[in-house]
């Protein structure tokens, strides 16, 4: 592997790594605040795609309001999802909660495969900026993966930000700390979970607008890119956007590098596999706490 | 209370029992002419089996407009697998037992064809496949009641090599999905290679529905390869085809006969230009020359097909459909009256059998007992996609 | 699930059900539902593995379509290349399948909830990929798969494999109810109320739990295997993710801890699937995932089990409407 290849497969690994890393910011807030994993993540993913193509082709609305536009709708889809499907399931079992999100996956899945005037064909959205690689030091990056970095960096500031600055922001992270506390100081739990699918509907479609004209869409890109966002969110420990974006550069680096190394079971067929693997060591060697905190929640 | 519930429930199952033994005791006898096809219409296929539902309607169509097969209608009961090699074994079982259709065409994939190979075989039922994998239709004395349209993803891998070997290429790099027709391709890519002299310096995969293949193309462009082949669908060589031009890759792009449809040149905007593939006549069909055989077959489903469903929707896809009910029709068409279903299913098993020189949209057939794919040689053109269309490569 | 009194008229409706399903793969009769009765019997053995796991366990698992998949291909390769009879390679799949369920159970059910179930699919995701690359045929599958026999008698037609995998799944509810009934059974549901108060009375949970898991995956697994040697065909996409999904579909119809009922949910999902949703593309998916939703929301004890509340309440109201004078 020369020089130029690494700084390839980096730059790749990198490229796909962000993707993973909006997806994963999605779950981590969901999950820090209300101990939910959200299944139907990759389908905010999926429909910002969408939808940003629907109204850029078949509406006719220029490329940035159509991708505002987008964001927004997958946005107000997530409050309906979590008014409507969450809140209402009361006290509702662990397992409940897991079977109801798979339900909202599998739901917003067959209802996009319908909807579109497309089916369930692929489509792609334009480019940003245009389709003309760009040189950087013996290895060449696409213009919109350039966006997909750029935005996954501004997004993840963005948050912290919030995060850590805005009331919102830390009656969020107090929740996430614990829910039983911030309840006693006041804070709402229902309305803070409410915002936290916000910004998870939010984040999942910014990815799916940015990455969409790269990778192509359809209405079932939404298991596998969800499966993987979960990954990069788990190594990240669920605990804070920065730590989850560093897992997604983790795997993407990583499934984009056991690519070039082509060793023995590492072939490209095997990528897949290899980050469920990945998955199930991280979880298996932090077994111990993560049962601790579920049993606290 | 509960003993009148328990007593009405019996009631009812006894009914139930009687009524659904009458019902299926009485079966008229039907003067339509009934045809099962089995589509992949929705499900990752759903761009090969959605043009060949259309097809479909619109033959049968136009067939009974014209009075029908010696004054029968034609009806066709499609059903839709969904991709599902399970529910094509079902939906296969249903047109069989329940709807007792004479002959069974589709499906779409080569998956489920082997799949139903044995269900076939054990109804005595005569089968035109729709899919490319040489297995289907080999060894052909497994075979008696199964036939197919499309050509094998061996005559299509051969086009390419042949091509290759005449432009003095030797060493190639080629990137399959891991999907039934990715790998099928992929081995033979490999098996074949050296027989034209080719040695593949770079065998990369990735799984339908991934959305990068830097990673592995990057690779191919660390070794020495002067071409690299492509085996898959549209949607993934879309992104293969992008990525290479992403990563300056300036060597020339071969792809599967997958990628013979619309949808690949506007998915692939800018790269789609320059790519090289094997397909029918059915894409170039203004170049082909009137003294082929084909001119007319193709140049009429081009004009019936885009007048019903718009322009520039034709695919080679819908061309297999036309070819396999057609050949059923021919069977049907020489077929006597007043025969019971299963001698009917026998006669078109075996007018099929008997077809010569069948011009169709994907070729030349000419079916016998040891040949149920029967293609003659040439039906397939090399085709380069140039400014966004379609070109002959002669 | 108490034993109800049995009057005759019990015994009368159980023989008119008999007598109904046996008549059900003749020709005059339904035949033409053989093959769909015939996928609900073997959809029924995996959902009942389920339903006894998350009932009595309290966890979900997205992975069951991994035992599945495994008992089927086991039992197809052992029969078909290494030409062992096909009862033995059904049985050598369930075990090989139960010991494997066995030895990742313990490290796997060490995670609770969420994590559990995140581990599961991960975990069919790998068996998936494995079947796919891995299996003979590859992606595109194998075919010729023997089919059961007894001696010369061939279980080669669907007709006769109607009554064979009706047997087996019978069996296995009846196997099922004992469990339940007898001492592990009461272990069981003292842990499904309270794990803590279980284990202060000395009983292992984490055992039980993965015997329950290990279990399911013997269900699973001869259901797998009934479906190789029904189809002779089997592919991996049958075995994807999407079809422990649709698993849970069945398991949430059929309600948790629900044995009886888990026939209601696999005969649900198997009449939308192969009768009433034809043609309509993916609103099939879009209807589980409603079911998954509401079911989940207002009956969360499953459907068959929330619908059978219902109706004891109806009739506990209409009795006492009819008590008064």
């Amino acid at each position: 592997m020369s020089a130029d290849q690494f700084l390839q497969y980096l730059i790749s690994g990198l490229t796909i790594g962000s993707i993973y890393a909006l997806v994963g910011l999605g779950f981590t807030i969901i999950y820090a605040v209300t101990r939910i994993i959200n299944f139907a993540q990759g389908e905010f993913v999926m429909l910002g795609g969408m939808l940003s193509f629907y109204l850029i082709s078949s509406v006719g609305v220029p490329l940035a309001p159509a991708l505002i536009l987008s964001v927004l709708i997958a946005a107000m889809i997530g409050a309906i999802m979590y008014t409507l499907a969450i809140r209402t399931a009361r006290r509702a079992s662990v397992i409940s909660l897991i079977i109801i999100t798979i339900g909202a996956a599998v739901f917003f899945r067959g209802i996009a495969g319908e909807v579109f005037p497309w089916g369930v064909d692929f489509v792609r959205p334009p480019y940003f900026t245009g389709g003309e690689s760009i040189s950087f030091l013996g290895a060449y990056i696409h213009p919109q993966a350039l966006w997909i970095i750029g935005t996954t960096l501004v997004v993840t500031v963005l948050l912290h930000l919030f995060l850590s600055y805005t009331m919102v922001g830390k009656a969020l992270k107090a929740c996430a700390i614990s829910p039983v506390a911030a309840g006693m100081v006041g804070i709402d739990a229902r309305a803070m979970a409410l915002i936290a699918f916000v910004l998870a509907a939010t984040f999942g479609a910014i990815g799916g607008v940015v990455m969409a004209p790269l990778t192509l869409t359809s209405y079932n890109v939404g298991f596998m890119l969800g499966l993987k966002g979960f990954v990069a969110a788990s190594i990240g420990g669920f605990k804070s956007p920065i730590a989850t974006v560093i897992g997604g550069l983790t795997l993407g680096i990583v499934m984009s590098l056991a690519v070039g190394v082509d060793w023995g079971p590492f072939s490209s067929a095997y990528k897949d596999a290899i980050a469920m693997i990945v998955l199930l060591l991280i979880l298996l060697i932090r077994s111990g706490r993560l049962a601790e905190e579920e049993r606290a929640s | 209370m509960r003993k009148y519930l328990k007593s009405s429930v019996i009631l009812v199952l006894v009914v139930a029992m009687l009524a659904i033994g009458g019902m299926n005791c009485t079966q008229a006898p039907s003067d339509v002419y009934k045809v099962g096809a089995v589509f992949d219409i929705t499900g990752p296929a759903s761009n090969l089996g959605v043009p060949e539902k259309q097809t479909v309607a619109m033959m049968v169509n136009q067939i009974n407009e014209a009075g029908g097969i010696n004054g029968h209608p034609l009806e066709v009961i499609v059903y839709d697998t969904e991709g599902d090699a399970d529910k094509t074994a079902m939906m296969v079982n249903r047109l069989i037992e329940q709807d007792e259709v004479l002959a069974i065409i589709g499906p779409t994939r080569s998956g489920s064809s082997l799949a139903i190979i044995d269900t076939i075989t054990t109804a005595e039922i005569p089968q035109v496949s729709c899919a490319a994998a040489i297995g289907i239709v080999e060894p052909v004395e497994e075979r008696y009641w199964i036939f197919k349209t499309p050509q094998t993803d061996k005559e299509a891998i051969t086009e390419i090599y042949t091509y290759l070997q005449g432009a003095n290429v030797t060493d190639i790099a080629i990137v399959s999905d891991t999907s039934g027709f990715g790998a099928a391709g992929r081995d033979i890519l490999l098996a074949d290679a050296a027989d034209y002299g080719i040695t593949i310096l770079d065998d990369q995969t990735f799984d339908s529905g991934d959305t990068s293949m830097l990673s592995q193309l990057t690779h191919i462009s660390g070794t020495d390869a002067e071409a690299v082949v492509c085996w898959s669908t549209d949607k993934e060589s879309a992104i293969v085809a992008q990525d290479m031009q992403t990563l300056h890759m300036d060597i020339p792009l071969f792809c599967s006969h997958g990628i013979a449809n619309m949808a690949f040149i506007d998915a692939a905007g800018d790269a789609a230009n320059g790519v090289i593939f094997p397909a029918g006549k059915l894409l170039i069909v203004d170049e082909v020359p009137a003294s082929d055989p084909q001119k007319e077959v193709l140049t009429n489903y081009r004009d019936d097909f885009e007048a019903l469903y718009g322009e520039g929707t034709i695919s080679t896809f819908g061309g297999h459909a036309y070819d396999a009910l057609s050949v059923v029709v021919m069977a049907l068409e020489q077929m006597d009256e007043g025969l019971d279903i299963t001698e009917a299913r026998t006669a078109i098993r075996d007018g099929i059998e008997q077809i010569t020189d069948f011009a169709g949209t994907g070729g030349v057939f000419t079916m016998s007992p040891t040949n149920h794919l029967g293609m003659a040689p040439g039906s397939l053109a090399m085709i380069e996609i140039v400014d966004g269309e379609w070109t002959w490569l002669q | 699930m108490l034993a109800r009194v049995k009057s005759k008229w019990t015994y009368l409706v159980i023989a008119a059900l008999l007598a109904f399903s046996i008549l059900i793969p003749f020709d005059w009769f339904l035949g033409q539902y053989t093959v769909l009765m015939i996928f609900i019997g073997i959809f029924t053995m995996v959902t009942v593995g389920l339903c006894l796991l998350m009932g009595y366990t309290g966890q979900v698992s997205l992975g069951q379509a991994a035992f599945y998949g495994m008992g089927a291909y086991f039992s197809a390769i052992l029969s078909k290349t290494y030409s062992v009879n096909p009862w033995l390679a059904m049985m050598m799949a369930a075990a090989a399948t139960g010991a494997f369920a066995y030895v990742i159970g313990y490290p796997f059910f060490r995670l609770r909830g969420n994590y559990l179930a995140v581990a599961t699919l991960g975990l069919g995701v790998i068996i998936h990929i494995l079947l796919r690359q891995l299996g003979p045929g590859g992606p595109d599958g194998m075919a010729g798969i023997p089919y059961l026999s007894i001696g010369g008698f061939a279980f080669d037609n669907y007709f006769k494999r109607y009554f064979l995998v009706w047997f087996f799944c019978l069996a296995t509810l009846f196997i099922s109810q004992n469990i339940v009934r007898s001492r592990t059974g009461r272990a069981l549901r003292a842990i499904h109320g309270s794990e803590a108060a279980a284990e202060s009375i000395g009983i292992n949970v984490d055992q039980f739990k993965v015997k329950i898991f290990a279990l399911s995956a013997v269900y699973a697994s001869l259901a797998g295997s009934l479906f190789a040697h029904n189809m002779a065909h089997i592919s991996p996409s049958t075995f994807d993710p999407m079809a422990s999904v649709v698993i849970v579909v069945m398991a949430v119809i059929g309600g948790l801890a629900s044995i009886w009922g888990a026939i209601f949910g696999a005969a649900t999902v198997a009449i939308l699937k192969y009768e009433l949703l034809l043609g309509f593309g993916e609103w099939d998916i879009v209807v589980y995932g409603l079911i998954l939703m509401l079911v989940m929301i207002f009956m969360p004890e499953g459907l068959f089990v929330g619908l059978r509340e219902l109706f004891g309440r109806w009739r506990l109201r209409y009795a006492q409407r009819g008590a008064e004078p």
